[in-house]
């Protein structure tokens, strides 16, 4: 039979041949297998090394991004409790220098009304009356012989000393109650000064607690201080949730305030066409837009300004840093340009009103309405005052915008930097389920392959007795590796 | 380092430049009456439409009216033009006085003859062109007939490009009654005419419609 006939006879048992087809197959793919093999496991094992490079790297940033985000945190914190620390300070001296500075005159004021006291306790001390020194006389005359009628000699002396004595008992008595009287009032005197005593007292008695409360708060920011300082977890933990508060809040006061300068731009913005020109655009702007935008901005910028000057926002250090005298000049500078702008605004939002009135009468010039002079509201006055206040208040208003900015920065960063921590530790968890789905993607295939010659692969066991390729080795040792590369990575 | 700062630096200067260019986004109108015949009573209907233009127009954005006449291409023929100011005072100064200017027009307007319109349309694009506007349309406020003079030739493309044209009131005449496929003959030829040129043709008639004078919409 030749090759024709036998193509021909085959072409007429498409079973047969489609049996002798799969078996040429089988046996084609049992001699390639090692090679393909060796191309799934080129393919899927570097896609598995790729991702798991990935994961490691991105993983390794995350780590070096969170060890940043914690020494911002722990640095952003240490420096608002010495801010907090320096306040209480601040307050503490304040405190002392107010109240205490006159503690010598308090002294000297005290020991004054003590040494009053004790005078006039001294000169309200009884003093005896004189004893009577002449009984030993009068004793002795008594004693004298009495005469034959019976009356003594010294009766009659007696009688003129008992009146004499009499007489001086009553005068005795009556200094004695001029004295008694006199230590009363001296008494009642005291009085006055033991009151005004326990006052000073009490006077010092506040200040000192209030030193002792200072002091006791200046103690709870030293514990937070050294917990910061020492870096420990707890520290971190609360400054991260503070931190969030802090970000969620300033967001909302940093929103109002947009909202602020949202209504004072409308509250400009018609007006400034009158003086900048409207016809021209600046990025798509009116430029008369763009010069009430810059003003706000301006306004803003005078009000951060003004705020560094105060010391109340440190978001400059440079200007933190200047000079006590000078940054007293910088605020009155800066105040006065606010106020400058205040009444520009103020002036802006009266030419406002006359603009819109003059713009209603020209539309209904051109529409053809009459306005009777009744139908005018007669408080006219009353939003033209508002926006006048409006337009005068709002850029201070503004001016505050700067401490929730202050806060909105600070927090930010470490929120932020937090979150794109989160979202890199998502990304290498991503990438390494990337890498064990190519490998078992790679098993899979081998084994897929495999079972399409199983039959040839069972016989080659049997015969040959060779030792079953391990597929999974390789990836483990490859694995093992591809940690190894990333842990020194990290390092 | 320095990279950066370069970088950053060509990349505020480029900002910056772009945003100093002053893009023209301004308006110019020319709008065309129609003085011929019967159509002068319309004419009172078209000072509202004027005054509604001028109600809509800002600063920077040109608007002249212009009668439509025997010879229509002729400065003579604009009763009122103003490119408004950039002060709102002084665009509502201008516009008072345009709406003064119109209204003792259409108390005092003549009958012409014929109906140039078209030579109206070039008197309109020269006058449009010198605006250099962003957005340029001409309104035609007319019935469509043309009727020219003897010796008068109109039968030459309108360079139209980048321009709107509206037909405004575009009323129906008695002929049209008769035969309304004149109306509609007259209207296609108008369309043909303004297309070919380059220009976008819409007819507006009923001026209640919501947005039916935006010029933004067409």
């Amino acid at each position: 039979m030749q090759i024709t006939d036998l193509g021909s006879w085959l072409g007429d048992q498409p079973a047969i041949s489609l049996i002798l087809i799969a078996l040429g197959a089988v046996v084609l793919l049992y001699f390639g297998r090692s090679t393909a093999h060796a191309l799934s496991d080129s393919i899927f094992l570097g896609l598995y090394r790729f991702f798991r490079i990935a994961s490691a790297s991105v993983a390794s940033g995350e780590k070096k991004l969170q060890e940043r985000n914690r020494v911002v945190l722990l640095e952003h914190g240490r420096e608002t409790v010495e801010r907090e620390i320096e306040r209480e300070f601040r307050r503490v001296h304040t405190i002392v220098e107010r109240d205490l500075s006159g503690y010598p005159m308090l002294q000297r004021e005290i020991t004054e009304q003590i040494s009053s006291i004790e005078e006039d306790y001294k000169l309200s001390e009884a003093v005896p009356p004189p004893g009577p020194d002449w009984i030993h006389a009068i004793e002795a005359v008594a004693k004298l012989t009495k005469k034959p009628n019976g009356e003594t000699i010294s009766a009659k002396v007696l009688e003129q000393i008992h009146k004499a004595s009499v007489q001086q008992h009553g005068e005795i008595l009556d200094a004695y109650r001029e004295q008694v009287r006199e230590r009363h009032l001296k008494l009642d005197g005291i009085k006055a000064y033991w009151r005004k005593l326990t006052n000073t007292i009490d006077e010092v008695g506040t200040v000192v607690q209030s030193l002792l409360d200072r002091s006791r708060d200046i103690d709870m920011r030293m514990k937070q201080y050294e917990e910061i300082v020492a870096a420990t977890d707890q520290a971190e933990r609360t400054l991260k949730a503070s931190s969030l508060t802090q970000f969620l809040i300033s967001i909302i006061v940093v929103g109002i305030a947009v909202g602020g300068a949202f209504i004072n731009f409308h509250l400009i913005a018609l007006p400034m066409s009158e003086t900048v020109s409207s016809a021209g655009r600046v990025a798509g702007m009116p430029v008369s837009d763009v010069a009430g935008l810059f003003v706000i901005l301006l306004e803003a910028t005078f009000g951060l300004m003004l705020m560094e000057s105060l010391r109340i926002t440190r978001l400059f250090p440079t200007i933190a840093a200047l000079d006590d005298k000078v940054l007293k000049r910088m605020a009155i500078m800066f105040f006065v340009f606010l106020l400058a702008f205040a009444f520009v605004e103020a002036a802006l939002a009266f030419m406002r009103d006359q603009i819109a009135a003059d713009n209603a009468a020209l539309r209904h010039s051109l529409t053809g309405t009459v306005i009777a002079v009744e139908d005018t509201p007669i408080n006219a006055w009353i939003p033209m005052a508002g926006q006048m206040i409006m337009g005068f208040v709002l850029p201070f208003a503004l001016a505050f915008v700067a401490i929730p900015l202050e806060s909105l920065l600070h927090s930010g960063r470490t929120t932020v930097g937090h979150l794109l921590g989160l979202a890199m530790r998502m990304l290498s968890t991503a990438l390494r389920m990337m890498a064990m789905l190519s490998r078992q993607a790679g098993k899979a295939l081998n084994s897929f392959y495999d079972l399409t010659v199983i039959p040839l692969i069972w016989a080659e066991d049997i015969f040959a007795k060779r030792p079953k390729k391990t597929v999974d080795n390789e990836y483990d040792q490859d694995s093992t590796l591809v940690e190894r590369s990333s842990v020194a990575n990290q390092y | 380092m320095n990279r950066i700062r370069s970088t950053i630096l060509i990349g505020m200067c480029l900002w910056l430049n772009a945003c100093s260019e002053q893009e023209n986004y301004n308006t110019a109108v020319y709008l065309l009456l129609d003085s011929s015949g019967t159509y002068t009573k319309e004419l009172s209907k078209a000072q509202l439409v004027i005054n509604y233009m001028l109600g809509n127009l800002h600063a920077g954005d040109s608007f002249a009216v212009a009668r439509i006449d025997s010879a229509s291409f002729s400065e003579k023929d604009i009763i009122a033009k103003a490119t408004f100011d950039a002060r709102p005072s002084t665009s509502n100064k201008q516009k008072r006085d345009f709406s003064i200017a119109i209204d003792q027009f259409v108390k005092t307007v003549k009958s012409s003859a014929y109906t140039d319109i078209t030579g109206g349309m070039l008197q309109g694009i020269e006058y449009l062109d010198e605006t250099r506007a962003h957005s340029k349309y001409i309104l035609i406020y007319s019935d469509l007939r043309e009727e020219l003079p003897e010796g008068y030739t109109r039968d030459f493309e309108l360079a139209l490009n980048g321009y709107s044209v509206l037909a405004l009131n575009v009323t129906k005449l008695r002929a049209d009654n008769k035969d309304p496929k004149e109306y509609m003959q007259r209207v296609a030829d108008w369309e043909s005419k303004i297309t070919s040129g380059g220009g976008s043709w819409h007819v507006v008639n009923d001026f209640e419609k919501d947005g039916a004078l935006d010029l933004s919409m067409y």
